[in-house]
């Protein structure tokens, strides 16, 4: 196996030139389960820790490298709150975000978040940079737009956040758990409102029609937020697997969306 | 060729392919401390503090961890001594069969280095990456809630 | 959080009985020195791996070895061909291929085994070996497998009038999950050939007596040409009583002529060891109007899985302890454990007692609303006590058994605060924030449970010890299992209590040196293994007094009237003084047609009391606070009694509200810590113990076995108060969110 490790972005993308199907290995949270249980033998890597760009964290831009340590200790509340929930202290210390997109889980606890706020994704290849918005990012379960040759930058979130942030998350443990659902709700003063939803859908979901309908709702009646609850719950696609059910799923999503829109007003 | 500093010894090793950093410790450094309880970073049996940040061994990859120190549940003891973690989990009986026991001491010992008096919620949660399947827990929270207790 | 009374030492000898002195392994424990199974190397070690059948029932078609053979660094790749002896292991009846040959029966069951230079080669070479399978329809319901016939064990008990009815009756249908006893030390071992055809096996096991017995006959040896030691062992609950990697370590050492190292990756050990039996459990109780249990009838379903391991002595459990620790005239119960393509099932802390009381105790709660009774004076006023007869068996309770005690000591302690308050660690669902303060329902449960101790229905249950007196001080030989209950410490604690000497060494010695101390399971060893040290000891003392008319002993010497007459040194100039003692506990009978005898040597009962904060909205549970009383007989090492009762207890939890393998179609579907959610420290409640000390009548001191009482009624009363607290029937555990929010 070949592993090359740059300190600087150039020489990241020197080596991603040289080698467009390398491994990319940032915090290695994901990539070293598949690795340790056989089911990826990658020849060729190149490893992210020590590139300092990507660790660097300026406004409204966070570098791909940021860990969720650093995440869950920051001023940006649904995301540290978020942060907060991933895997165990140790899993937060190596996770990074750019990982969380480069995975492309539907139980990403980060993801609903950035979806919320509609955050983009900044790309860059030796060809130059690019940026997509995240749901032109992430295309389906674990799959997303990175191309051979290309590396995940950073994350840019609008220059003006939401003043009210939410994040909460349905575990069948009180601590290190893969989400049953999550969601993640902000909203303006003037009340505009959007949500996210994770592990509810093949890619964290924004559910429009709720978005819409509470927008206009400057100070929501009970029943406004019931139907906000109820309009979430139809619009995300859960499924049923090993870790719970589709009704539960749609249930749990009506539910957070309620709770979270309370704690918002 | 990989270049370790582990317990502030260096070492030199040559892993096979992408093996984790936990593989490397045990198989080829002859530090069999650090447990393999999940190898997925599930359990905190592995843990490890790698260049100041307590992290799971099984999910570095030791390629990776090049010219990086490490700290592992053997170099934590002064010599014919034990770290005040050690000896408050023996003091305790928080030790049954011992295969979580270095995850445990390695998290602990990093989380009094940052925060030498945490209150038993804050000890939870730092320590709520380390699964224990004999104790309960029980004694394991009375060791370092008492530590955490002495600290001035 | 428990408190440890300090307990008032009476014996002279420091570190004896009812103290609890620090575990002799704790420091190379605390500092990472001690050798687990898989730390072992060797010289010249080559690695195992297994190929595992990834089909619950198949037919084998062909197996080709050749690519694996083909892998630079293979020396070995074996198949049932290969199994010089037996082709067959078990524990009672031997009925599960070494290696699969024609057939496979269960997901993940043993085809071939590889050697390789290392893991990484050996682990690839497994997955080269080309096996073709023809896939059959696998059976995988208990329900169905009992109407085919394929049962393992069926028993029906029946004692009383069956005519005797009550004015109340209640009836309910309970199911328990798969559950899976998670040692964190995964199956591991060393296995080296002695050069001369034997073989020395080096593993993590419960019983290396009995593991002795299957493997010499397997490999085609006599039984001297193979000794079993026991290395370091990450925990067991039950999982090492069957036989996983061991003969397939043997034989790949045997035909490489090297030593073989195999350590199982978590997934693998998922699929190699049993688990948990799942249950369904039909149940009708009736009362007089006074609450008088009058007749009790159910059928339970154990389900199996492909092999017998030990399903004839789990589902008995279920069957004789199928109505608590209550008086019931009139008893109609049918036992019956299944073979199915399911994993198989076998011994897990609690071994069928678990299941039942499950049922049991929920039916208790429905009688209790039924009659208008408070729930805990019901199983007062219908509660076991020394001397009464088991109402299925019918046997006489010898020993202490304070079922009364036990209930009115937990029910006595104070309750928590109500108030979680708003830190997110104190509400369910924790850091997830999913909760809050005002979305909360606080629930209490009370849950009571017992099993027997020791082996059983006429098993020749005994334990074999040696004890030597030096000039040192005094050595324990015994080849039972520690597999870190800390049994270790309390040999320690008998032998220096029962000779007056301080210093005590414990071997842990292999197979050919001593005979068998019997399996570190039913909770047996402190009795057993104690009780085989404490008259073996006792016997030194004696000679050694003997020796020289000495009235007492110390690390002196010999004492006569408090006056040292002999030193050890003087006293043993002629040798060190040596007793090997094999203890039995007191012979227990053949059940009868009925199910009626004397079937078992002795009881303990445990009860819980759980509090929980339950969001019902969205079914999130958090176990706040969990007391229990235990009848432990004599507390002999009270901080190890009390590691005992707080980990079993959260073994409880785990199952009552996130533990349980997914199967579907015979597959594993979470094999993996992942998905197998283990509760970590933010699930574990504040707990108070309360040890109840009336003394047993076997074993040393008067002391029981406590190491799966804690067990089995710990998930019985978390369930029950997630049923207070939300009004819902919760008949099935683990309870999962969408059963507790009823979506």
């Amino acid at each position: 196996m070949d592993i090359t490790r740059p300190t600087d972005l150039a020489g990241v993308l020197d080596a991603l030139d040289h080698d467009p199907s390398a491994t990319l290995l940032a915090g290695g949270t994901d990539l070293m389960v598949e690795v340790t249980y056989g089911w990826r033998r990658p020849e060729s890597v190149v490893a992210l820790r020590r590139v300092a760009e990507l660790a660097t964290w300026e406004g409204a831009f966070i570098g791909a490298g940021v860990t969720w340590a650093r995440i869950e200790h920051g001023p940006v509340r649904g995301l540290a709150q978020a942060a907060r929930t991933v895997g165990s202290p140790q899993i937060r210390n190596a996770g990074t975000i750019g990982g969380n997109l480069g995975t492309a889980s539907p139980a990403g606890d980060g993801l609903p978040f950035l979806a919320a706020v509609d955050a983009s994704v900044v790309l860059a290849s030796k060809g130059g940079r690019r940026t997509l918005r995240w749901d032109q990012f992430i295309t389906g379960p674990k799959q997303n737009a990175l191309q051979p040759g290309e590396l995940i930058v950073g994350v840019q979130l609008p220059e003006h956040l939401p003043h009210r942030q939410e994040f909460a998350k349905v575990g069948a443990r009180n601590a290190m758990v893969i989400s049953i659902a999550s969601a993640c709700l902000v909203r303006d003063p003037g009340g505009a409102t959007r949500i996210a939803l994770g592990s509810v859908g093949p890619i964290p979901i924004r559910a429009r029609r709720a978005e819409e309908m509470i927008s206009a709702e400057r100070h929501p009646s009970a029943a406004a937020i019931e139907e906000f609850g109820r309009l979430v719950a139809g619009e995300v696609s859960p499924i049923t697997d090993h870790r719970s059910t589709e009704s539960y799923r749609r249930h749990a999503a009506g539910v957070l969306a309620r709770r979270l829109l309370e704690r918002c007003l | 060729m990989t270049r370790l500093i582990v317990n502030g010894a260096e070492y030199t090793a040559e892993p096979s392919g992408a093996e984790s950093l936990l593989t490397t410790l045990r198989d080829r450094l002859g530090l069999p401390g650090s447990k393999n309880a999940c190898e997925q970073g599930e359990c905190g049996s592995c843990s490890v503090v790698l260049d100041g940040d307590l992290v799971c061994s099984c999910l570095v990859m030791t390629a990776d961890a090049d010219g990086s120190e490490i700290t592992t549940v053997e170099g934590l003891a002064p010599a014919g001594g034990l770290h005040p973690v050690q000896e408050a989990l023996l003091a305790e009986h928080a030790v049954q069969c011992g295969y979580c026991t270095p995850g445990f001491v390695v998290a602990a010992a990093h989380l009094f280095d940052t925060n030498p008096s945490p209150s038993p919620d804050d000890l939870k949660e730092a320590l709520s990456g380390n699964i224990c399947r004999c104790t309960g827990y029980g004694a394991i929270l009375r060791a370092l809630t008492a530590l955490a207790g002495e600290a001035p | 959080m428990t408190t440890i009374a300090p307990v008032e030492t009476t014996r002279r000898v420091a570190g004896g009985i009812g103290t609890s002195p620090r575990r002799p392994d704790g420091i190379p424990k605390v500092k990472g020195e001690f050798a687990f199974s898989g730390d072992l190397v060797e010289e010249a070690m080559l690695w195992g791996a297994t190929v595992r059948s990834p089909h619950p029932h198949a037919r084998i078609s062909s197996i080709d070895i050749a690519p694996a053979l083909a892998i630079a660094g293979v020396h070995a790749v074996l198949t049932a061909d290969d199994v010089p002896g037996r082709k067959t292991c078990g524990q009672v009846v031997a009925d599960q291929p070494v290696l699969a040959g024609d057939r496979t029966r269960f997901w993940g069951e043993p085809v071939a085994i590889v050697a390789a230079a290392d893991l990484a080669t050996a682990r690839r070479a497994a997955a080269a070996v080309e096996v073709t399978y023809e896939v059959l329809e696998p059976l995988d319901d208990p329900e169905e497998a009992e109407r085919r016939g394929e049962v393992f064990r069926s028993m029906h008990v029946i004692n009383g009038d069956p005519d005797r009815r009550g004015a109340v009756a209640v009836e309910g249908y309970y199911e328990t999950g798969t559950i899976d006893q998670a040692m964190l030390g995964t199956e591991s071992g060393l296995a080296v050939p002695d050069g001369e055809g034997g073989v020395d096996l080096i593993i993590a096991t419960q019983w290396v007596h009995e593991d002795h017995e299957q493997v010499y006959r397997s490999l085609g040896l006599a039984p001297g040409q193979v000794r079993i030691h026991l290395a370091g062992i990450g925990g067991a609950f039950g999982a090492r009583e069957d036989l996983t990697l061991q003969i397939h370590l043997c034989m790949l050492a045997l035909h490489t002529g090297r030593p073989v190292k195999m350590v199982f990756d978590r997934a693998e050990s998922f699929a190699a060891h049993v688990h948990r039996h799942p249950a369904r459990m039909w149940y009708r109780h009736e009362a007089d109007p006074d609450g008088t249990l009058v007749r009790v009838e159910a059928k339970v379903i154990f389900d199996g899985g492909a092999y017998h391991t030990t399903s004839h002595a789990v589902i008995a459990n279920g069957t004789y302890f199928a109505v608590g620790p209550y008086h019931c005239e009139s008893v109609d119960i049918v036992g019956v454990a299944t073979r199915t393509n399911n994993p198989p099932a076998g011994a897990m802390r609690g071994f069928g007692a678990v299941q039942v009381c499950f049922a049991y105790e929920a039916q208790m709660d429905r009688l209790a609303e039924a009659l208008g009774m408070d729930p805990i004076e019901l199983r007062l006023h219908n509660a076991l006590a020394a001397g009464d007869r088991l109402p299925t068996t019918g046997q006489v309770i010898a020993g202490s058994f304070p079922v009364a005690e036990v209930i009115r000591s937990l029910a006595a302690l104070p309750l928590p605060d109500d108030d979680p308050g708003d830190d997110p660690r104190h509400l369910p669902g924790g850091t997830g924030l999913a909760s809050s303060r005002d979305r909360v329902r606080r629930g209490i449960g009370f849950a009571v449970g017992f099993k027997n101790l020791s082996f059983a229905e006429s098993f020749d249950d005994y334990a074999e010890a040696r004890v030597t007196l030096t000039p040192e001080g005094l050595r324990v030989e015994t080849a039972a299992a520690e597999v870190g209950q800390g049994l270790v410490t309390v040999l320690q604690q008998i032998a220096r209590t029962a000779v007056g000497i301080e210093h005590v060494e414990v071997e842990f010695v292999d197979t050919s040196r001593i005979g068998s101390a019997g399996s570190t399971s039913a909770s047996r060893q402190t009795q057993m293994t104690g009780g085989a040290v404490l008259e073996a000891a006792s016997r030194v003392r004696e000679q050694v007094l003997l020796r020289r008319g000495g009235d007492d002993l110390s690390t002196d010497g010999v004492l006569r009237d408090g006056v040292v007459v002999a030193t050890l040194a003087e006293v043993l100039a002629d040798g060190p003084v040596s007793e090997q003692v094999r203890f039995r506990h007191p012979p227990t009978s053949v059940p009868s047609e009925t199910g009626r005898g004397d079937l078992h040597a002795g009881f303990a009962v445990a009860a819980h009391r759980a509090v929980v904060d339950v969001d019902p909205e969205l079914g999130l549970v958090r176990v706040v606070r969990m007391d229990t009383a235990q009848d432990v007989g004599k507390a002999l090492n009270p901080a190890s009694v009390i590691g005992q009762v707080e980990g079993g207890t959260l073994q409880g939890i785990g199952m009552a509200v996130m533990e349980e393998l997914v199967i579907e179609g015979g597959v594993v579907r979470n094999a993996s810590f992942t998905d197998y959610l283990l509760p970590t420290i933010l699930d574990a409640p504040d707990l108070e113990a309360v040890l109840i000390e009336e003394p047993d009548h076997y074993g040393p001191f008067g002391a029981k076995g406590v190491g799966e009482p804690p067990t089995i009624s710990s998930t019985a009363a978390v369930v029950a108060a997630v049923r207070a607290a939300t009004g819902r029937p919760l008949t099935r555990a683990p309870i999962r969110p969408q059963d507790v929010a009823g979506v």
